[in-house]
């Protein structure tokens, strides 16, 4: 599956039988054309892959032809939160509080495996992947990810973006751990049907 | 001093405090030689005009602490009086990690923790796995390493001068220093395949060879990269703007700093000229024609002349080392250590009896410990392993030199503005990933 | 071009320290015994309990009460000169009846040495040690995080408190060998625990001395420091 083959996501027809008026879906294009090419990044770099992050805003892979040249060290500012590295669970009230302060429209990229899912470091001191703390968006494996992979999960965002709709609101609603929701497992009952592997993510009984 | 101060009574965990609750500060003294100096904090630049200190926090995400690094300063208008930085923020568990992984898988691990010296790291951990084995690599080995570690260290000082450029406020040194770092990156991935992680060595030899016409590439880069050094020189060194923003901050003289256990840049900028490439050897370097800048007045002007030097001074040993590179296995001989070749693997069945248990349990070190040092680019890197025979170290201890660096930051800000703060804290060249592992 | 500064050929030893070399045929056991452990042997007969040589690194066993007059001496002897604390860690070996091991690594610059001290700490007895900070300015993070991994007390120190854990962390000790990787918590509850350290609210000890900070605390900080020391630590 290649960039080549997807169908250009950036049209938008005009369907009847749907709710949808002729100017409300241009009006999607529009907006989602000027967020998805002027996406602010919100660089929360803390190891190797902010090295590579930093080396895609160099001369070589160059983020300003998506319009993210402008790296926003504030939240208040940015659209997108690029975690890039690991989280340990020190950091992570910190990324949290720093995905709190960001305002929507907001989308974010787990960039690499430590951010993705815990990558190596599977032990008392890791998160085991960002979405247990924030919404990702997108996920780009790599340790680190070559610029061009995170290109690429630049773009898969940039398509993302284009594809939402005005009238769908719950987009753009903060989203917060739900105690009633269907998908919450408390701790406990976590903790039970964890049991006979431990904390391991990776369910490995050979000590290790 | 009239002053309307409140005092908070708290529960303190820490002993040591004075009437007003506050932690009492013991000056500084430094017994050397039958002299004893008591280093006091330097005096304000403004007499006290009164009023309320505030609090500040700079971090953990912020652009110029080069990392997840905390500082709570306490200042006095823009003068800090106090400051205080909380790490950690980093820690990834590391040794732990370590101590549940075989030396060949470790390797992996120190690309990760310094990631701006990796290969450096590799050589590193690979010297101190070496020193347990009690084997001696080869001498291809051995010309390569200092190689990579060399190039290596021209990464870090570029991504620091470029990250110290950024924070002073110079944007453009930064795209030629990454642009710089490109052309090494070429390299590293036509050697080994990988940028930023490379993984170069292995427990008694290399992951691979150079390929053919590796070294012509190393030769053109070795060609053009002082020129970009000379530019960069020429348009920081006698800029007004940056001699005013780095002459006299963060001064450490040389006992302090002796005594704070600096090292590298930091510590020869400060006049003493410890290099562990000079004076604990390994690899030869006692055999390569090179200089160490030393400074004179321990400020950053001088740690940014340093490291700039470094860098002309690794290109000098880059040539003399691809001068004299020999032909010649680059993996020691000892199925102990290194996989047999795959078709001796298949067809005998010592070799195939070798490879089952390099690959299933690793090689096994006999039972002893020893700390290894190297000269990285941010000072001296030490391994302390201890073995008990098995596979996997009983501890291994990664001795970070930016951590110590970084303890020295509350006596070096003290008394500058609240701007110097970046900047001496840019010229420590910290990276987390070492600080906190 | 640049302001003058020199460069040195050598490193940074007196004259007369044995000339650099890198190590060649190290064995394992059975090397050269540092000039220093002699000397130590000479000076603190009843200290240093034994001296070992392992891949030409000299260790000397001392007692731990003593270990602050064997460094300040190392320090301050004009013939010993270790003017540099690299390191300070400890070893738990496998063998859990094993005592534990505080290392000391020292570097003489001017006479080119290097010396391992190390103390043996029983585990039934309080793992504390003398803390070397009054000595070495460089002990005070290193001292730190071994007690942040071990729980190891040193005492003297000035601001013993953990380093690389947030303070209020709860788990445990973690280098240590009955701590397991992935910790005694669930994913979960570690999850919870941290997000719970709010990283606003909470101040060292040390920063709340600064007396005028009080009026810029949030409220429930002020009163929960109004109301005396905080439970679980």
């Amino acid at each position: 599956m290649g960039l080549t083959n997807r169908p250009a996501p950036s049209t938008v027809t005009y369907d009847p039988p749907s709710q949808d008026g002729w100017v409300a879906t241009r009006l999607d294009f529009l907006v989602n054309w000027a967020r998805a090419n002027s996406l602010w990044p919100m660089p929360f770099g803390t190891a190797c892959c902010a090295i590579e992050f930093m080396a895609s805003a160099a001369s070589r892979f160059d983020l300003a032809r998506f319009g993210m040249e402008r790296m926003s060290f504030s939240p208040r500012q940015a659209d997108v939160l690029i975690c890039a590295g690991r989280v340990p669970f020190k950091l992570a009230p910190v990324i949290r509080r720093i995905w709190q302060q960001m305002p929507q429209p907001k989308w974010s990229i787990a960039m690499g495996a430590c951010a993705s899912t815990g990558n190596i470091f599977d032990n008392y001191a890791v998160v085991q992947g960002i979405d247990t703390i924030i919404p990702v968006d997108v996920y780009v494996p790599g340790c680190p990810p070559r610029p061009e992979g995170l290109m690429y999960g630049i773009m898969m965002l940039q398509d993302k973006v284009k594809r939402e709709r005005m009238k769908d609101e719950a987009l753009r609603h903060e989203m917060v751990p739900d105690p009633t929701s269907k998908l919450y497992i408390p701790p406990s009952a976590i903790d039970e049907l964890s049991e006979p592997f431990g904390n391991s993510v990776q369910q490995t009984r050979s000590g290790l | 001093m009239a002053t309307t101060k409140r005092t908070v009574e708290v529960a303190l965990s820490t002993n040591g405090l004075d009437a007003q609750g506050r932690p009492q500060r013991t000056p500084l003294v430094v017994g050397g030689n039958g002299a004893d100096v008591a280093l006091e904090a330097p005096p304000p630049l403004e007499p006290d005009m009164g009023g309320e200190h505030m609090l500040i926090n700079i971090g953990p995400q912020h652009p110029a602490t080069h990392g997840v690094l905390r500082l709570v300063l306490e200042l006095d208008g823009e003068t800090v009086v106090r400051c205080i930085p909380h790490i950690g923020y980093l820690h990834c568990g590391f040794e732990k990690l370590g101590e549940y992984r075989q030396y060949n898988q470790i390797l992996p691990l120190t690309d990760r923790e310094d990631y701006l010296n990796s290969m450096g790291n590799n050589i590193g951990m690979a010297m101190g796995a070496e020193r347990l084995f009690g084997i001696e690599i080869t001498e291809r080995c051995k010309v390569l390493r200092v190689i990579a570690a060399e190039l290596s260290r021209i990464m870090s000082h570029l991504v620091w001068l470029g990250t110290t450029c950024i924070d002073i406020g110079a944007f453009t040194p930064f795209l030629w220093a990454f642009q710089e770092r490109e052309n090494i990156y070429n390299l590293i991935e036509g050697w080994v395949g990988s940028r930023l992680t490379p993984t170069i060595t292995r427990v008694g030899g290399l992951a691979a060879d150079i390929p053919d016409g590796w070294l012509d590439g190393l030769r053109s880069f070795v060609r053009t990269f002082p020129k970009t050094v000379d530019e960069i020189d020429l348009m920081l060194t006698r800029n007004g703007i940056w001699v005013g923003r780095t002459i006299g901050l963060g001064v450490m003289t040389p006992e302090e700093a002796t005594n704070y256990g600096l090292s590298g840049p930091m510590l020869r900028a400060s006049g003493v000229a410890y290099d562990v490439r000079k004076d604990f050897p390994y690899y030869d370097y006692e055999t390569y024609d090179f200089d160490v800048p030393v400074g004179t007045n321990g400020d950053v002007y001088d740690r940014y002349l340093v490291r700039v030097e470094e860098m002309r001074q690794s290109v000098r040993i880059i040539e003399q080392a691809m001068a004299r590179l020999p032909d010649g296995p680059i993996n020691v001989d000892d199925p102990r250590v290194i996989l047999p070749h795959k078709h001796k693997a298949t067809s005998e069945m010592e070799s195939m009896i070798h490879h089952f248990k390099l690959v299933m349990e690793g090689p096994r070190p006999p039972a002893g410990e020893c700390y290894v040092a190297m000269e990285s680019p941010k000072g001296e890197k030490g391994y302390y392993m201890v073995s008990d025979g098995t596979s996997k170290p009983v501890r291994w201890r990664i001795r970070p030199p930016s951590f110590v660096n970084l303890s020295a930051i509350p006596r070096m800000v003290e008394g500058h503005l609240l701007s110097d703060v970046i900047a001496i804290n840019a010229s420590i060249d910290i990276v987390m990933g070492e600080i906190d592992r | 071009m640049s302001r003058a500064f020199t460069i040195a050929h050598a490193g940074a030893a007196a004259a007369g320290a044995p000339a650099p070399a890198t190590p060649r045929a190290v064995p394992h056991r059975g090397g050269p015994v540092s000039p220093s452990a002699d000397a130590l042997r000479a000076r603190f007969p009843d200290a240093v309990r034994r001296v070992d040589v392992v891949w030409g690194e000299t260790s000397v066993y001392v007692e731990p009460a003593r270990v602050l007059d064997v460094v300040r001496w190392l320090h301050d002897d004009p013939e010993q000169r270790y003017d540099y604390l690299a390191d300070v860690t400890a070893v738990e070996f496998r063998d859990l009846e094993q005592p534990i091991e505080v290392v000391w690594h020292l570097r003489s610059l001017p006479f080119r040495r290097f010396l391992r001290l190390k103390a043996q700490l029983p585990k039934g007895a309080p793992l504390a040690v003398p803390s070397v900070w009054p000595v070495y300015k460089s002990a005070d993070w290193l001292e730190r995080e071994c007690y942040d991994m071990f729980g190891l007390r040193f005492e003297g120190h000035p601001d013993l408190r953990r380093i690389l854990m947030w303070e209020q962390y709860r788990e445990g000790y973690p280098l240590r060998k009955d701590f397991p990787l992935r910790g005694r918590f669930s994913r979960s509850e570690q999850l919870r625990q941290a997000l719970a350290a709010n990283p606003e609210a909470r101040y060292s000890m040390e920063e709340l001395s600064i007396a005028d900070a009080f009026e810029d605390l949030p409220q429930e900080m002020r009163q929960r420091l109004a109301a005396g020391p905080r439970p679980g630590e």
